[in-house]
């Protein structure tokens, strides 16, 4: 059936099922590769995406119950890379493999429009079911707290 | 001659003849273009417009210089660590580099130009370091001759900096003199000499990496990210028991489901040139094993429709084993010194008189199980056939190796496969067997369109290729005085070279399974006896990061702790008294000692730990300090480790990687666990093959013990396996509870 959807600010209409997972919709009907499948059971976060502002594994999402709300992709956080979040893990060269960044990414920048100033009980709680198997945990955890004080002075 | 002038000749002898690069693959600008790195790694960063002086790299008009790595990027940072080596002898304007990959086609057609093109072993630096030298130290030379012959001045007057030729008044920049110096040949004598580490000014430093910026917004290109116009995709149940096969299927049940355009069976009975033979190593572990495939318009509907396909398995010879019948077969050798099994491995002095007069025994019995890699992206790989040429994308550790596996499934001349290597979410090592590879051409060929496959997490989990399980034997007889009298060291494990390298078996024995346990062992020990036996699995084994000393530390490291406290001997103290004066370990372990503060003496509940171990050329001693309550729950509060790699090329990256090898053996020594159950894996996804999580990840610090010299080290995995024995001694020192077996968490660790 054929769904409209709204990422990234644009509407795209896509001949699916309706059970089908945003996941797959996002990646193989849209064309945004930016949003990586990991587990596809919202077990490690590498398919998170923002739908209306909040932090959602797309990969549980089914493409139906995203109809008419605002979904954002690792791709739409920013035109150039300048979200608070993404100059800091610039800065402090987070990623490795990278294969799990989109996903800490959107996460962490969820994270921040809800705690300006997260806690490191915040960074825990929040990524309970996020997994990097490169373990760039400590770089994570530290270009949070450099994000949140960028996002301040700005 | 040493292996470092055979690379040094090797580079003389073939890059500079080697001529003009193939244009491959589909090439989309982007914005990413001016990126240092392109999106698609496998395609050029810049417009190309420049001049070759070697195989290794080339100078644009504007200056900008391309050089070109052979190694594989999978996060241990290799795209920025390889263009270091050819910058430092360059004398380029660091912020002027470009990276792209080697192009494996090439490199196969031109005489393996890029001398090793497979990411593994901790290699990257140690192995090709004196070769990438060289080539940035010739482009340098030939550089300064051109501009010496353009001025009428002698070469050795001509000075090379940032990218900026000068003699006298003359100047130049490195672009003005491109064509030229790509025309200048050297002879073997006319090479230079590359610079000793005293003179490096780029590398040691810390430099940021050139990938991160499409790491942060989504457009660096992974396999699974690959799309080639009309492409179709696949997706693939192997039989549950390796090596078991397709009984029934069928496949009309599914062929009506939206967009399937395909269900076949492949490996034997199905399609498939090399498909797996059980009577045959190592083609155990590269056939193609029985599985089913669908093929449809989306993945999304070529993974229902596979799962929805009825197939019934015989399980073959493996089915009905478990854990239990795996270690049961083992233990029968393990505890049975007379068996056959025993090979010699080591055998110092009177082990048997040293234990038999000894004040003090000690005896374990210490296992480790089988582990799955758990890359972050699963498996997959594409493949397009045409006439006349076939294309390949995916995250190949190996990328000739790729190239050949796809030329030999499909029949084709390795000269006309092209692969194009995108950025690998993780490898660890399972990506560089290639098994996804030969699946996807097989269907590719069979399909005749482009096919991209991709294997689900499931089965990425219960279809791996595995780190082999490993059962270890200790006795350990200490004097009146506290100090080793005799060791008898038995191992019983599954072989990884036997079933992928038989030829490397030396005596019947595999120096991976034995790693750090034999005469590599650091510790000088008067009577010893060290004996391995073989007990294999119809599981495929395969390298796993680090490998046996992903393991074996866990044992040894254990076992010596084990020993100090029946010593009544401080753990730290006890290993030094074992060490030579001249030991290589001796610095690093009293330095992670001393920044850890390192304190055998701590109130109940709280300990340290202590393990060292060597491998890949690097030493790493760590200290972990734990704290456990009386009900058992477990914080790791920091690691401390000591590093001695010899010298550093990035630092920024010798920190990542210490990390990274903490995550990666503490979710090996907390979680990681394969279960069997008629002869399948149990666990298929995160929720029961668990990993370490953030709120788990402790302070992680990193102090550097660099002897420097000779010694080059490797970085990316040999971390892994101190704090596989560090851990755990820790948690005795704060409860008394010792650790046999792994993972930790099946085991109860309160007090009281
Ligand atoms: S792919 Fe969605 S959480 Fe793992
Ligand atoms: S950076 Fe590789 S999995 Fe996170």
């Amino acid at each position: 059936m054929a769904l409209t959807l709204t990422v990234n600010g644009t509407s795209h209409t896509v001949d699916v099922e309706s059970d089908t997972p945003l996941l797959w919709v996002i990646r193989d009907s849209i064309g945004l590769t930016g949003t990586k499948y990991g587990c596809g059971i919202a077990k490690c976060g590498a398919c998170t995406v923002h739908i209306d502002g909040r932090a959602a594994r797309s990969c549980t999402t089914k493409a139906s119950a995203a109809v008419g709300k605002a979904i954002t992709t690792i791709e739409g956080l920013s035109a150039d890379s300048s979200h608070p979040i993404q100059v800091a893990w610039v800065e402090q060269d987070v990623p490795q493999c990278g294969y799990c960044q989109s996903g800490w990414i959107m996460s962490a920048a969820a994270l921040l429009d809800k705690r300006a100033n997260p806690s490191d009980f915040d960074i825990d709680s929040e990524f309970a079911d996020n997994i990097c198997r490169c373990g760039t945990y400590q770089r994570i955890r530290s270009a949070i707290h450099r994000a949140a004080e960028i996002a301040a002075a700005r | 001659m040493t292996h470092h002038e055979i690379s040094r000749r090797k580079f003389i002898a073939t890059s500079a003849a080697a001529g003009g690069g193939m244009v491959v693959g589909f090439s989309i600008p982007t914005a990413a273009q001016a990126a240092a790195v392109n999106m698609n790694p496998w395609e050029s960063p810049t417009d190309k417009d420049g001049e070759e002086i070697n195989a290794w790299l080339t100078v644009d008009r504007d200056g900008t210089v391309t050089i070109r790595l052979g190694q594989s990027e999978m996060g241990e940072g290799v795209f920025t660590s390889m263009p270091m080596i050819v910058a430092e002898e360059l004398g380029v304007d660091w912020k002027m580099v470009r990276a792209e990959y080697a192009d494996a086609n090439r490199h196969v057609r031109n005489d393996n130009v890029y001398q090793r093109m497979s990411t593994g072993g901790s290699g990257a630096v140690r192995r090709s370091r004196v070769y990438l030298q060289q080539a940035g130290a010739s482009a340098r030379e030939r550089l300064k001759e051109a501009a010496a012959q353009a001025w009428g001045v002698a070469r050795s007057t001509v000075t090379a900096k940032d990218s900026v030729l000068s003699s006298g008044n003359n100047t130049g920049t490195y672009a003005e003199f491109a064509a030229a110096a790509a025309a200048i040949m050297f002879t073997e004598e006319e090479e230079p000499a590359i610079k000793t580490p005293d003179q490096f000014t780029l590398l040691g430093t810390s430099v940021a990496r050139l990938d991160t910026p499409l790491k942060v917004n989504g457009t660096a290109t992974f396999g699974i990210d690959v799309r080639v116009p009309g492409m179709l995709y696949a997706a693939i149940i192997h039989s549950p028991t390796p090596g078991g096969m397709v009984k029934t299927m069928d496949g009309d049940a599914v062929r009506g489901l939206p967009g399937v355009v395909d269900v076949l069976q492949l490996g034997p009975g199905g399609i498939g040139n090399l498909t797996y033979n059980p009577e045959e190593v190592p083609n155990r572990v590269t056939g193609i094993t029985s599985s089913v495939v669908v093929v449809a318009d989306t993945y999304y509907h070529a993974l229902s429709a596979v799962n929805q396909l009825p197939v019934t398995w015989d399980a073959g010879p493996g089915g009905g084993s478990t854990n239990a019948t795996i270690q049961a077969a083992a233990f029968d050798i393990l505890h049975n010194p007379a068996h056959e099994a025993h090979l010699p491995v080591q055998d110092e002095g009177d082990a048997a008189g040293g234990i038999a007069g000894a004040a003090t025994v000690v005896e374990s019995t210490y296992t480790t199980p089988f582990l799955e890699h758990a890359c972050m992206e699963p498996l997959n790989c594409t493949v397009h056939v045409t006439d006349g040429r076939v294309d390949v994308w995916g995250g190949f550790q190996n990328p000739p190796g790729a190239l050949g596996v796809v030329a030999d499934e499909l029949g084709v001349e390795q000269e006309t496969v092209f692969t194009h290597t995108t950025f690998l979410g993780d490898g660890f090592g399972l990506r560089s067997r290639n098994h996804e590879v030969r699946e996807a051409a097989a269907i590719a060929g069979a399909i005749g369109r482009p096919v991209k496959m991709l294997w689900s997490r499931e089965e990425t989990t219960t279809q791996g290729k595995y780190r082999p399980y490993a059962t270890y034997y200790f006795k350990g007889g200490l004097d009146a005085g506290g100090k080793l009298a005799g060791y008898e060291n038995r191992i019983v494990s599954q072989s990884i070279f036997f079933h992928q390298i038989p030829q490397f078996m030396r005596d019947g024995l595999d120096s991976v399974a034995l790693e750090g346990m034999d005469a590599r062992m650091p510790y000088t020990m008067p009577n010893k006896k060290v004996t391995w036996a073989m007990s294999n699995t119809h599981i495929p084994p395969q390298w796993w990061r680090s490998v046996g000393m992903s393991q074996n530390p866990f044992a040894l490291e254990s076992f010596i702790d084990e020993m100090a406290y029946a010593a009544g001997t401080d753990p730290l103290q006890f290993r030094l008294d074992m060490l030579p004066e001249d030991s290589e370990f001796q610095a690093p372990y009293r330095l992670v000692a001393e920044k850890a503060g390192w304190d055998s003496n701590l109130p109940k509940g709280q300990g340290m730990g202590i393990a060292a171990s060597e491998g890949f050329g690097s030493i790493i001693a760590t200290v972990a300090k734990v704290t456990v309550s009386r009900r058992g729950q477990l914080t790791i509060d920091s690691i401390d480790v000591a590093v001695d790699c010899g010298h550093i090329i990035n630092s920024d990256t010798i920190e990542a990687q210490v990390q990274s090898c903490q995550v990666t053996g503490l979710s090996n020594a907390l979680f990681n666990e394969m279960t069997i159950a008629d002869g399948a894996m149990v666990e298929k996804n995160f929720d029961t093959y668990l990993q370490l999580k953030m709120s788990q990840m402790p302070q992680v610090n990193t102090h550097l013990a660099l002897s420097g010299g000779e010694k080059w080290g490797g970085m990316g995995e040999p971390a892994t396996g101190p704090i596989l024995g560090a851990l755990p001694n820790a948690i005795f020192a704060a409860t008394g509870v010792r650790i046999r077996s792994l993972p930790i968490r099946n085991h109860s660790l309160s007090w009281s």
